[in-house]
């Protein structure tokens, strides 16, 4: 099987080659186009990825559809809020304030899951929105909170030259590392038995899976990070709002995304975010009634839905493998081309790939054929 | 021997049906025991009841003496309890070899090599790269014996292991089951395929309603008036000749 | 204060029966079709856009217009349905139909502004503002009526569900999608048809939400898609008994905590909502989880 190992080799070191190309590129984004309009588009596009890729954490591989990441989202702004003016920070310091806003959103989840996760996957969504529209609530009535006003963040004097900058590689270092994150959950276990639970709960369960510890752990990780770049985003945008930290269409983009791009893969919801959020962002900026985009936006869901259902990237893969597959002879990718030895059952050598059964051994009444 | 697993007098009811009632079985450590009886008679209700997956309304299930009625699926799982399911569950989007990972306590490679071990002896190691919802319903029924095997329990209960599947894979499942059962596992099978049950089993248990109506060695079951009853109906006339299964 | 507190009992109750029917089209969707309308409260919205061009510009009462907006709401159903969600299949079902009834809503919800505008609109008649006086009670006509109309549809649908021919193939398709259509229900247009019913009994809902709100706009969706999840999960995903007495049950409380402190009427419903999950994950009168999802 020397071809194929040498082939998975090259393509797995394809793979690398080209994330180191991406990584690159978008660390040098900001000094190839110093335009703070660009990098804006880049800022919020990156927190988005983030975004997208700590929702798939949890519900790409668990199959739990959450609409309530938006909880994180705001209550990591809100953190880094009412910490900024209960402690006096100011200056820099505030971003020193980014990981209590993930410890915020992780100490949510906590609480919210061990609720949430009882029950079956429809009731869980809309327990999701349930919560969300509590927060919502609860931003709005507390006098902590600002109420309808909302909080403001402290003033940084940068310069305007350059002031997204930091903002940007915050963004892109949250970015990697939940990506990072991702790709171990998936190697490891954890994400063995998130997608076990994704496939058959009970019969995961029944396997020795927890299956309430292995959820609880992802919805954390997931909230931790989405509390993250709550706080960045209301630091870069200097004020938070109930109904912009607590945003329904917030969810539903990110869930758009990770869609688009494939769910439950990993490149899906950064590819996802990278097409989605410039496009939000224009057409925000140019359509300030607002009403053509949203209808934009519904129309753009639908035609991902229906046309493209598994995302871009499993797609993609299928279109490739057709590809890289034609004329050969239908063998499961990666398996030998003959049976190993088999030690203990006899039948082994006499089994041919792809054949089902042996012949009977004894010239019995006609095996009995009894397909699905 | 000892009895490895024991209900007594379990009850349990679905709405208005009494799916088990007063249900009393023992299986003995290291035998081949048999479950047959019609259909609804509640062969998987008691498996349900026995692995977790139902709740006992009353009556109690013993482990080796232990009490372990009413413990959830993962616990039983832990103690030693396999189980497979009537309509093979497997994880579709999983490889095989993943689905054989769940039940591992790792995924290193001490635990991929048993489990490619298990995936030879049940003969489909050549898909073990493949997503298991590729496989077709025979391979997915070894599967799900592989992944119950691996995980090494000391009982094995197996729910209609030769439904649905042709001759000669029946009788690869009935060697591999005497096999393991030559290394020292007990099994509890429910089965409807009855050459393969007096064949392969010590001692067999006949429900009829939610309870026991016989057990004892397949050839004295077999010929128990009570046991053509349940299957055939009533009245049945007296010296008919019991014939080869049901 | 006593007063008070029975008025907030009765008023609870009766804008209970407008949620009611509200709400019963989404939970009949949930049931036979397992999709969590996510479009209900825009189209509620919508059903009380039409209701109010009927009546602004034809001059058409709001109770005679529904013999229009009903039978039009049912084609619209149908033909979402039919158009969108048919097409959808695989293992992210759910995601999809979500996704799908969402991305439905903005687009309504556009359209909507762009005919209508944002300001606020509100749908009257002689009879919404007057009230009859019983018992020392405020009693409006508009909810009388409405919870009339409730208890009318909710026996109505009822029989349609199981008395008919039809009602039984949306029953057997409910429980079991695969042995209906192997005793020969055409499940698909089962489905069409449900959703059009579940749409169409939107439009009443609409129509009184229109009249009772106090002003509706385009945006007003939001907050109603909310609430009405929250009753039918309350009541059981897929039971129109439940939908009926969840909505009463839980307006009555937010009527009772309004009357203590407004700020807190709102979440009060979501609390609620957690509350009883935890307690009972299947809903007042919900089914045991026997779908496999």
């Amino acid at each position: 099987m020397k071809g194929g190992a040498s082939r998975a080799r090259l393509a797995a070191g394809a793979r690398w080659s080209a994330l180191a190309v991406l990584v690159a590129a978008a660390l040098l984004f900001p000094v190839v186009f110093p335009d703070p309009v660009l990098t804006n588009y880049g800022v919020f596009t990156l927190i988005f990825v983030t975004a997208a890729s700590a929702w798939n954490v949890f519900s790409g591989f668990s199959g739990y559809i959450s609409l309530g990441q938006a909880v994180f989202f705001g209550s990591g702004a809100y953190a880094v809020g009412i910490a900024a003016r209960d402690w006096q920070v100011s200056g820099v310091a505030v971003f020193a304030l980014l990981p209590l806003a993930a410890l915020v959103g992780a100490a949510i989840a906590v609480p919210f899951g061990l609720v949430a996760l009882r029950v079956r996957r429809h009731t869980f969504i809309v327990v999701t929105i349930a919560v969300f529209f509590i927060f919502q609530l609860m931003a709005f009535n507390f006098s902590f909170t600002g109420g309808s006003s909302g909080l403001p963040a402290p003033f940084l004097s940068w310069q305007a030259a350059s002031y997204n900058n930091p903002f940007y590689y915050i963004a892109l270092a949250s970015a990697i590392g939940i990506i990072a994150v991702a790709w171990l959950i998936r190697r490891a276990r954890f994400g063995l038995q998130l997608r076990a639970i994704r496939d058959d709960e009970d019969r995961a369960r029944g396997l020795g899976v927890r299956a309430m510890r292995v959820k609880l752990a992802a919805f954390t990780v997931s909230a931790a990070a989405t509390g993250l770049v709550g706080g960045l985003w209301f630091l870069y945008l200097t004020q938070v709002e109930p109904q912009s930290g607590f945003d329904p269409l917030f969810d539903l983009s990110i869930v758009l995304m990770a869609f688009l791009g494939g769910l439950g893969t990993i490149a899906g919801p950064v590819l996802g975010a990278l097409i989605i959020e410039p496009g939000q962002l224009y057409l925000t900026i140019r359509f300030t009634n607002g009403y053509y985009g949203e209808i934009l936006l519904g129309a753009i869901f639908l035609a991902v839905v229906l046309f493209m259902p598994r995302g871009i990237i499993p797609t993609a893969g299928e279109w490739i493998r057709r590809l890289t597959t034609r004329g050969r002879s239908a063998l499961p990718v990666g398996a030998p081309q003959a049976p190993g030895p088999v030690p203990r059952g006899p039948e082994g050598p006499r089994r041919r790939p792809g054949a089902e059964d042996p012949p009977p051994e004894a010239s019995e009444a006609p095996a009995r054929e009894a397909r699905q | 021997m000892s009895v490895l697993l024991r209900t007594e007098g379990v009850h349990k009811s679905y709405g208005g049906v009494q799916a088990l009632d007063a249900c009393t079985v023992q299986i003995e450590e290291g035998e081949v025991a048999g479950l047959i009886g019609p259909n609804g008679s509640g062969k998987t209700t008691l498996f349900n009841v026995i692995t977790g997956y139902a709740k006992a309304d009353a009556g109690e299930v013993y482990l080796s003496g232990r009490k372990i009625t009413n413990t959830a699926p993962d616990k039983v799982f832990a103690l030693g309890i396999g189980r497979t399911f009537q309509l093979t569950r497997i994880f579709p989007s999983l490889t095989v070899m993943e689905n054989m990972l769940v039940p591992c306590r790792s995924t290193r490679a001490a635990d991929r090599k048993r489990a490619m071990e298990q995936l030879e002896f049940v003969g489909i190691a050549g898909y073990h790269a493949a997503p298991a919802g590729s496989l077709s319903y025979g391979q997915r029924k070894l599967l799900e014996l592989a992944y119950v095997l691996v995980a090494d329990p000391a009982i094995i209960l197996l729910d209609e292991p030769a439904g649905g599947v042709n001759l000669s894979l029946v009788n690869n499942i009935a060697d591999r089951i005497r096999e393991l059962n030559a290394a020292g596992k007990t099994f509890l099978i429910v089965e409807h395929n009855m050459e393969f049950v007096m064949g392969l089993c010590d001692q067999v248990t006949v429900l009829d309603s939610g309870t026991v109506v016989a057990a004892g060695p397949p050839d004295v079951v077999r010929t128990d008036r009570r046991v053509l009853d349940a299957y055939l109906g009533e009245d049945i006339v007296d010296d008919a000749d019991p014939g080869e299964g049901a | 204060m006593a007063t008070q507190i029975y008025q907030a009992i009765v008023d609870g109750i009766l804008v209970g029966g407008v949620y009611a029917l509200m709400a019963v089209g989404l939970t009949l969707i949930f049931g036979v079709l397992d999709i969590i309308n996510i479009a209900q409260g825009i189209l509620v919205v919508l059903g009380a856009y039409l209701s109010y061009s009927l009546s602004v510009q034809l001059h058409i009462g709001l109770f005679l217009g529904l013999l229009i907006t009903v039978p039009a709401m049912f084609v619209l159903g149908v033909a979402i349905q039919v158009a969108f969600i048919r097409p959808l299949r695989g293992q992210e079902r759910t995601a999809m139909t979500l996704l799908v009834t969402y991305a439905v809503a903005l687009i309504i919800e556009g359209v909507l502004y762009r005919v209508y505008g944002p300001d606020d609109r509100e749908l009257s008649a002689s009879y919404v503002t007057s009230s009859v006086h019983v018992l020392g009670f405020y009693l409006p006509y508009i909810y009388l009526l409405g919870f009339g109309l409730a208890v009318v549809l909710v026996v109505a649908l009822y029989l349609l569900l199981y008395r008919t021919r039809f009602g039984r193939s949306v029953r057997a398709t409910m429980q079991d999608r695969t042995a209906a259509r192997l005793v020969g229900i055409d499940t698909s247009r089962v489905a069409a048809l449900t959703f059009g019913v579940g749409v169409g009994v939107t439009a009443v809902g609409g129509m009184m939400f229109g009249a009772t709100n106090g002003g509706f706009n385009p945006n007003s969706g939001y907050d109603l898609i909310s609430r009405l999840l929250a009753i039918i999960i309350l009541g059981g995903l897929g039971s129109i008994g439940g939908a009926l007495v969840a909505s009463v049950f839980m307006l009555t409380v937010v009527s009772l905590v309004d009357v203590w402190s407004p700020n807190w009427a709102n979440a009060v419903f979501y609390a609620a909502l957690v509350l009883v999950l935890v307690i009972r994950p299947t809903g007042f009168l919900g089914r045991q989880a026997v779908r496999a999802e």
